[in-house]
């Protein structure tokens, strides 16, 4: 408590001095010293502290093991659905650009029909649709699926994966297509297989040129996670609602949630990056 | 079962639709509005300007709308109470339409503002170089070359953006604001046909989908006039 105030006196300083930090920004800016990024981010730390000490923050540890659940809940839906998903994708990008008429027009309807409907709505279609139609049936409740099935999260994940599949096609579809048409031609000339064609030449460029693209969808995916939670999935969202509803606060289990959502998104942003940068270009 | 009359809940869904479009209409457009000034000030501004623009275009864009649309829902209502509270007026109860369009225009004005300040880059140097030798004051080269010129460059992000506004609509359910998604669930768990109900929904998203998918293209096309035809 002590080093926090005093951290707080601290970065109340800059603050103070503004307008002679305001008349020394020009020369700043022209030595290439940012110094006004300086102020600004002790601005931030200024409004994090003042946070962090008049907010009330005594219900963390109470909550602190329902919150961990709920964010490795949403990193698994998370990564399964991108998964999943990006190996639907895959074929459901080909076959429009290569594949015959009756699988491409199914295919391209596919994705216009799940994109064109927004994702809370194909959620509780299948959580509710679905969820009311299985258990009539008789087959599926002496089912092994059943015990899955009348639980929530395989619905989650289920419409989590068509949606990001449905995305991801229509990506890989432009990527798919963007590929020079001699590089196939080349590799059809050096006797590759079609399977050989597509697995070493065609997919590995089109991922190429799609992964900056695939690193914006996944951030769109972890943004879309937390819908999961009006179907009574417990995910980081569903954890903190709960929070909300439990100690009555409103803005602090808010601010804290967008705060992780926005390290999530950024250590996405840092992986894909990573992932570009491995890529050789000439 | 979806006829227009009581008995049927045609009616409620068609009302839903008309609030979800004009919750998408109205936040669309105030998005356009504060994505221009977004894009003037990243482009145009100060680097303080740029930084705090900067701030607002990665927070919005790092954290889900549904996040965003509870604290701006909270926050919006805290903060009108507060100054009425200081005028020496009473609490106002904030009408769901104009939180619903606040929250959805905060949110499309990241985005838009990013795909106009693309599109703004895009514009060919010579023409704005050109309008200021003419002797163009800044306001109307902005209104008379930039907003035109920018237009193909910017129209296929914007109609896209109109796509995901008419999507997030269905966000606003959560905070219980009667738009479509949530009429329909209310219709369905009043007479227990969910697949009914659901489909009827996702056609009419779709339909709305397809309609504005057609008129963008003519506007699309219409903007590029004068370009030579891919």
């Amino acid at each position: 408590m002590n080093d926090l105030s005093s951290e707080n006196a601290l970065s109340g300083n800059p603050g103070a001095s503004s307008p002679v930090s305001a008349g020394l920004l020009s020369r700043a800016a022209a030595s290439g010293f940012a110094l006004h990024r300086i102020v600004m981010a002790a601005v931030a730390i200024a409004i994090l502290v003042i946070c962090a000490l008049q907010m009330r923050w005594d219900w963390l540890p109470e909550y602190h093991d329902i919150i961990f659940e709920g964010l490795w809940r949403t990193v698994w839906l998370l990564i399964a659905s991108v998964v999943i998903g990006f190996l639907l994708a895959l074929p459901l990008g080909l076959v429009q650009v290569t594949g015959p008429a009756i699988l491409a027009s199914p295919a391209k309807a596919f994705c216009n029909v799940i994109r064109g409907t927004p994702l809370l709505l194909q959620l509780w279609l299948l959580y509710y649709g679905l969820g009311s139609v299985f258990p009539a049936i008789p087959e599926i409740r002496d089912s092994w699926l059943w015990p899955y099935l009348r639980q929530a999260w395989p619905y989650a994940l289920l419409s989590l994966t068509i949606s990001f599949a449905a995305y991801e096609a229509e990506v890989m579809r432009g990527a798919f297509a963007g590929v020079p048409k001699g590089e196939l031609e080349a590799a059809k000339a050096y006797g590759f297989t079609p399977w050989q064609i597509f697995r070493r030449i065609w997919m590995p460029r089109a991922i190429h040129r799609a992964l900056p693209t695939l690193g914006g969808e996944v951030v769109l995916q972890l943004k879309a996670t937390p819908l999961v939670a009006t179907i009574t999935v417990i995910d980081v969202y569903g954890a903190f609602t709960r929070v909300r509803q439990d100690a009555f606060l409103t803005y602090e289990p808010l601010l804290l949630l967008a705060f992780i959502y926005m390290l999530m998104a950024g250590a996405l942003v840092v992986l894909f990056r990573y992932l570009e940068r491995r890529i050789p270009v000439k | 079962m979806l006829s227009l009359e009581p008995p049927g809940w045609g009616g409620n869904l068609l009302r839903g639709l008309m609030n979800s479009l004009q919750i998408a209409v109205g936040g669309y457009a105030l998005g356009l509005l504060i994505g221009v000034f977004t894009a003037c000030g990243k482009l145009y501004g100060g680097i303080i300007t740029k930084d705090i623009l900067g701030c607002y275009t990665t927070i919005v864009r790092a954290v889900p709308e549904l996040v965003l649309i509870l604290l701006l829902y909270y926050a919006g209502t805290d903060v009108i109470n507060q100054l009425m509270f200081w005028l020496g007026k009473d609490p106002v109860n904030i009408n769901g339409l104009a939180a619903g369009i606040f929250v959805i225009g905060v949110v499309q004005g990241a985005y838009s503002g990013e795909v106009i300040r693309g599109a703004v880059l895009a514009i060919p140097q010579g023409q704005l170089e050109a309008a200021r030798a003419y002797g163009f004051t800044g306001w109307q080269v902005l209104r008379r070359i930039t907003l035109p010129a920018m237009l193909p460059y910017a129209i296929p992000g914007l109609a896209n953006l109109w796509l995901i506004a008419t999507k997030d609509t269905a966000l606003l359910a959560v905070v219980g604001f009667s738009e479509l998604t949530l009429e329909t669930r209310q219709a369905a768990g009043a007479t227990r046909h969910y697949m009914l109900f659901y489909c009827a929904a996702g056609v009419l998203y779709l339909l709305v989908t397809l309609i504005s998918n057609h008129v963008i293209g003519r506007i699309e096309r219409w903007s590029r006039r004068g370009f030579y035809q891919v």
